[in-house]
């Protein structure tokens, strides 16, 4: 990006309506991937000078809590909905997850999901961070990775979304293929980086269930109702030239008893429709990559 | 640019489990199944919190639901004090109709207030557990282990003063502890407490106290108060919850657990008792649910353990 200019300079502008058309396998128009965030919240974690993980002085009871629900009950809760209806995961790791409990990396790995870098834990933020200190949680984030899983992550979404502004450069410099931390577009696009090249792909922060439960204030029903208007609306939009609907999910939210019902009967739409390309976020980036 | 300490991209906690002692982890789909009596499948357990707000606030932190205005607050003085005079007489009669048992998390201040709010509780075989002082008595790393030890110590004296009964449950205000608090609560007899919402059973902290997650998602604070939905809404969120719990049950062959944590100047109000009567009924009348107080609960599940 271009540091500290009022345009980043982040990607060119492609107007919706005139663009190549980009086709998914077996004549699907809308690529469906599913993101749970498998994070770890340090419950002491050293304080950045920009951002408290915390509402509380530590122990923040109900927040480092409420996280851990997810390792300890809704990680499997929702995996299973996931499974029992053919989504695989693209995962979002908080990679010292790999240390604390591996047996919730290890599901993952069982169900054929892929891996990429939420960070090292999503209390430790990126603003201001050193070069050097950059390089090491993205080195860290491979070696980690590599070593629980067999995978070499192609993918990073920033942890708890904070950036420096080199860190797609980085990112492509270390041959990652895509981000999920740009939110302009429902189709995969190029981001202009130093050398190399990388992609965007839609993650969302709109159908997200965090923004669904916490900023919109929704019942399960009602977000189960948001992600079918979304893909109804960009399957049908895909017969244009095709899109991406990510679901991005915490296992702590639509795990909770109440919401993952009405969660399972959204993704049993999606799968029994027949538009959705079901498939991993570096299936759909390595698919758009082949057509340009 | 100004730059982070080298430290901070250094992990000593980073290890196999939790970056804490409190606790162990553990997996809940891979625990011995657990059954309630009369093998039923969901422990549907009501919480309900009796909160006096003293008109000038003070303690840690301020809870939620305390006092906004400049002082004299009489709006929110009296709206939470709503639930204690009229609000919590409507959940009595709801319970009673409905032939179930709730645990009531309650300050030392309501006790000693409202001499016959307590007795109707005990006469209707209710359970009081401990909730602090008043809603003053919140507690956080900033309070310290004295002062810590004396709220604990006071609350727990005055509430058997008031009740005749030494309460063996605790619930912190905001669910709030220190790292002290657990040791605290253990050195001042209780059993169990109610604050950690990591789990959907009772499990054993590493000192012997056990917790019973009260989960906040499905309290009526966070889903009308903060969320803001209807009464309606918070009712279809109870039953499916409970229609999940009852299915996963099933197919885990294990026992769930349903908390339902009320406030009685939230559901208690003339215009959303219904929908908590309404449920109430249905629940009721389900073959999996096991209606229990938070001692039930545990003591079904400690004899299992």
């Amino acid at each position: 990006m271009q540091e500290n200019a009022p345009d980043p300079q982040l990607y060119d502008y492609h107007p919706y309506n005139a663009r190549p058309k980009i086709t998914w396998p077996e004549g699907k128009t809308c690529a469906v991937w599913v993101a749970p965030n498998l994070e770890y919240y340090e419950i002491d974690p050293p304080i950045h000078p920009k951002r408290n993980p915390w509402p509380h002085p530590a122990p923040s009871v109900v927040g480092y809590s409420h996280r851990d629900h997810s390792n300890r009950v809704s990680h499997w809760r929702m995996a299973e909905v996931m499974s029992k209806h053919g989504f695989p995961g693209s995962v979002s790791l908080s990679v010292a997850l790999c240390q604390h409990h591996p047996e919730v990396v290890q599901d993952g790995v069982d169900r054929g999901w892929e891996f990429f870098s939420h960070g090292i834990y999503n209390t430790r933020y990126s603003y201001d961070m050193t070069e050097a200190q950059e390089r090491a949680i993205i080195e860290d984030s491979i070696a980690t990775v590599q070593a629980a899983t067999g995978q070499r992550i192609r993918g990073w979404l920033a942890p708890a979304l904070t950036h420096t502004p080199r860190t797609l450069d980085l990112l492509a410099e270390y041959g990652f293929d895509y981000t999920c931390d740009l939110y302009h577009d429902d189709q995969v696009q190029d981001v202009k980086v130093a050398k190399n090249g990388l992609a965007s792909i839609p993650y969302s922060l709109e159908v997200n269930d965090h923004y669904g439960f916490f900023v919109y204030n929704m019942s399960g029903r009602e977000y189960a109702d948001t992600l079918v208007r979304q893909y109804e609306r960009l399957a049908k939009e895909g017969e244009k030239s095709g899109t991406v609907m990510c679901i991005p999910l915490h296992a702590y939210l639509i795990g909770q008893p109440h919401r993952i019902g009405p969660f399972e009967e959204a993704l049993e739409h999606i799968a029994k429709d027949g538009r959705a390309w079901i498939a991993r976020a570096g299936d759909i980036v390595d698919a758009w990559r082949a057509q340009q | 640019m100004s730059t982070l300490p080298e430290s901070y991209t250094e992990y000593p906690k980073r290890r196999e489990g939790y970056d804490h002692d409190l606790y162990k982890w553990s997996n809940i789909h891979t625990r011995p199944p657990v059954r309630w009596p009369g093998d039923t499948s969901v422990a549907a357990w009501l919480c309900v919190s009796l909160e006096w707000f003293p008109i000038v606030p003070g303690g840690a932190f301020k809870a939620p639901g305390h006092m906004v205005t400049p002082y004299p607050d009489y709006r929110h003085y009296t709206a939470r004090d709503y639930g204690n005079r009229v609000g919590v007489w409507r959940f009595l009669e709801a319970f009673e109709k409905a032939g179930v048992k709730a645990s009531f998390a309650t300050n030392a201040a309501i006790a000693e207030r409202y001499p016959e709010l307590i007795e109707a509780l005990a006469a209707d075989g209710h359970e009081i557990i401990a909730h602090s002082t008043d809603m003053n008595g919140t507690i956080d790393a900033t309070l310290g282990e004295d002062a810590e030890r004396a709220l604990i110590k006071d609350s727990m004296d005055r509430m058997e003063a008031a009740t005749g009964v030494r309460p063996r449950g605790w619930h912190s205000i905001a669910r709030q502890q220190s790292f002290h608090t657990l040791d605290l609560l253990k050195e001042h007899g209780l059993t169990y407490c109610c604050d950690w919402v990591n789990d959907e059973l009772p499990y054993r902290m590493n000192n012997g106290l056990i917790n019973l997650p009260l989960n906040h998602e499905l309290s009526d604070r966070q889903i009308i108060t903060v969320q803001q939905k209807s009464a309606d809404s918070w009712g279809e969120s109870m039953r499916d919850a409970f229609d999940w719990l009852a299915h996963e049950a099933a197919a885990q062959k294990s026992a769930r657990l349903l908390p339902i944590h009320l406030t009685p100047y939230i559901m208690g109000l003339p215009y959303r008792i219904g929908a908590l009567e309404e449920l109430l009924r249905d629940l009721s009348a389900r073959d999996e649910a096991w209606f229990a107080t938070g001692s039930e609960i545990v003591g079904a599940w400690e004899d299992q353990q």
